[in-house]
């Protein structure tokens, strides 16, 4: 089932929760709703699932129009963060809940409801858990129970509100492969909302990026990552340096702040902006290179993982955050940088905002003009 | 490796807690032993000391004696209207007092507040002051007992006085016990329920009620004890006639006149132990349910 969004806008008293905003979701397609708290993200949720009342705007499920279709007329499966399990019955009473209550014409015999809930069970690998109340279960196995639930009305629309927000990071590991699973085997249409980048990019087929009420970006997880839109859409995916400065004279390609610069591979010109430099878009050396200046102190070394991590102190210029570099663990054993050492960076790839724009960044590219100078 | 694990050695527990301040076990505050023991004494002088007296009172009693006083037919009838009368009137409470604290929590309402403090009148108004504007409210010269009389319903002076004044006596037992739990029932439980197509009344009878079925009964019984025991709201209005609507706290007044303290002490220690019997009851099972509810901790 595919869910149109048309213009749809919420206001709770003086806050603007959605800006009006349009959205299309395709049949079978699993989209993460990315943002801060706040973003408006549960709210977009919620009016799809009908929990919440849009003001103005429309919601179709695959074209039929849906905006004053109560909750429990909609269809749709909704999973809460916190579970919302009827704490009074056991695990099976919670699946059955959903065919217990559908009026006595359509509700299945005793025995198939029965039956029903063993293969949910099943195939949320929590069989043995059947007579057990929500009490005695762990979280990971709370939300299973509580997606079985919501699978026993076989919707085509699942809506998930931070489904894994509440599990220690193991388990919402496990879950959201599983989810991601579980998907494509039923093939229904899902929604989720997260605030996890890592989580969205990881399980999407699509990641739609909220911020104060507007949908800031929607793209595949590579196409979000590869080329945010914003500066907004770069600073929330995170591990980005930032570095901000002037053209050094009207057609110079140096971009500079004090005595740090950073040179533009030909045909680029400098403008007044902040460059973003993802940590691993950058490297490191004992040496200046004729592509940057831009030596940095470092402040630590995290050995730990497939890469080595560097944080490092711009040294006689200025950055708002610490600029953290990612190498390779061969590339450290080269030179093997200390806490305290002073070092060069040197940008491959990263993308220019103009001062005073929001959006569409200057994607620049070094490894294309210029043969990089790896220091030996 | 533990955190403190990860301090010097010598910048362990003896740093960073002050010497003057002493922890004694695994708690922060110390004072366990001298909050238990005060609290321990409090009880047994208020409490325990006073029912210990009534009891050796009535043991002065020999078992044929202690039999006859409790089992004489006008205090068997004195038993009765008040069960009944304390029955009704709980069990009335269980349903007004949950209505009428839903509107308190789920609605907001001009005059809320009001109605709020409202609740809380029976137990701060004298139980005397009740009694006398009851039956004057409810007497035939009355203005509810003008109306009720064209009915052909008295009030005031029968055992139906008796229900409305323990109506009134105990109304703030059901509100206030279930008032706490409906405000932090989770509203996701009733959206989930929503979801997956209950309909409203289907929410309300598999959903929110079972959650508030612990503190209701408790609020009914704790409502129903304090009827059993009333004396002050209900002797001005029912009337006190023999083996009609005397109650049984008016018997042991009445035994008390006569100055046989003995008698009295045995009427009350039946109130006492069904009192006692009911509310252990009641806790054993309420902590029953919600250890159900909330996991074995």
């Amino acid at each position: 089932m595919s869910i149109q969004i048309k213009q749809i806008s919420k206001q709770f008293g003086d806050f603007q929760a959605l800006k009006p905003l349009d959205l299309t979701i395709n049949e079978g397609e699993l989209v993460g709703l990315l943002g801060p708290s706040g973003s408006g993200k549960t709210t977009l949720l919620r009016i799809i699932a009908g929990l919440e009342t849009a003001d103005q705007g429309q919601i179709l499920f695959s074209g039929k129009d849906v905006t004053n279709l109560h909750v429990r007329d909609r269809k749709v499966g909704f999973v809460f963060q916190h579970y919302a399990l009827f704490r009074h019955m056991t695990v099976a009473e919670n699946i059955a809940f959903g065919l217990d209550v559908l009026p006595k014409k359509q509700r299945p015999t005793k025995a198939t409801i029965k039956q029903q809930v063993a293969e949910l069970l099943d195939k949320v690998q929590l069989s043995h858990l059947a007579n057990r109340y929500p009490a005695q279960l762990s979280g990971g196995q709370k939300q299973r129970i509580a997606l079985a639930r919501a699978l026993a009305m076989q919707p085509r629309v699942l809506l998930l509100d931070e489904p894994f927000g509440a599990l220690d990071a193991k388990v919402r590991k496990e879950l959201r492969r599983w989810l991601r699973n579980l998907h494509d085997e039923l093939g229904f249409t899902s929604v989720f909302v997260t605030h996890d980048q890592e989580e969205a990019l990881e399980v999407s087929d699509r990641v739609v990026v909220m911020s104060q009420g507007q949908i800031e970006q929607e793209a595949t997880p590579q196409d979000l990552y590869q080329q945010p839109a914003s500066r907004f859409v770069y600073d929330f995916l995170g591990g980005v340096n930032v570095f901000e400065g002037e053209a050094a004279s009207l057609k110079s390609n140096r971009l500079e702040q004090g005595k740090a610069w950073v040179a533009f591979p030909d045909g680029h010109k400098a403008e007044a902006g902040q460059l973003y430099l993802r940590s691993h878009e950058l490297s490191l050396s004992n040496q200046p290179s004729a592509i940057a200046h831009l030596p940095l102190k470092i402040k630590a070394v995290s050995l730990i993982g497939a890469e080595v991590r560097v944080e490092l102190e711009p040294l006689g210029w200025q950055s708002q955050d610490l600029w953290d570099i990612t190498i390779s663990h061969s590339e450290y054993n080269l030179w093997q940088p200390q806490r305290g050492n002073t070092c060069y960076a040197h940008p491959q790839a990263g993308q220019l905002f103009a001062s005073n724009t929001e959006h569409q960044p200057r994607p620049i590219n070094w490894q294309q003009g210029f043969a990089l100078i790896k220091t030996a | 490796m533990t955190p403190a694990s990860l301090l010097p050695k010598n910048l362990t527990s003896k740093v960073l807690v002050s010497k003057s301040f002493k922890v004694t076990g695994r708690h922060v505050l110390p004072g366990f032993a001298l909050s238990l023991g005060i609290s321990l004494l409090f009880i047994s002088l208020v409490l325990l000391l006073p029912l210990s007296g009534l009891l050796i009172e009535a043991a002065g009693m020999n078992w044929a004696d202690y039999w006859a006083v409790v089992t004489d037919p006008r205090v068997m009838a004195s038993y009765q209207v008040t069960l009944l009368m304390a029955l009704g009137a709980s069990l009335l409470n269980g349903v007004v007092g949950l209505l009428l604290a839903w509107i308190l929590v789920r609605y907001t309402f001009p005059g809320k507040r009001l109605i709020d403090a409202l609740v809380d009148l029976p137990f701060a108004l004298p139980t005397a002051v009740a009694g006398i504007t009851l039956a004057t409210l409810f007497s035939a010269q009355g203005w509810y007992g003008q109306g009720l009389a064209k009915l052909g319903i008295q009030v005031a002076y029968t055992p139906l006085g008796i229900l409305i004044a323990m109506l009134f006596t105990s109304l703030p037992f059901v509100v206030r016990n279930v008032q706490p739990v409906m405000e932090d029932l989770n509203s996701g439980d009733e959206e989930a329920a929503l979801s997956l197509g209950a309909k409203d009344w289907t929410v309300f009878r598999r959903v929110i009620f079972p959650a508030l079925w612990p503190a209701l009964v408790m609020g009914v019984v704790l409502s129903f004890i304090r009827s059993l025991g009333e004396f002050g709201a209900v002797i001005f209005i029912a009337g006190n006639m023999p083996y009609l609507s005397e109650v049984t706290s008016l018997m042991i007044f009445v035994r008390l006149q006569e100055f046989d303290y003995a008698a009295a002490s045995a009427i009350a220690s039946v109130i006492l132990m069904a009192s006692l019997v009911l509310l252990f009851a009641v806790n054993i099972w309420q902590t029953r349910y919600l250890k159900r509810l909330k996991g074995s901790q």
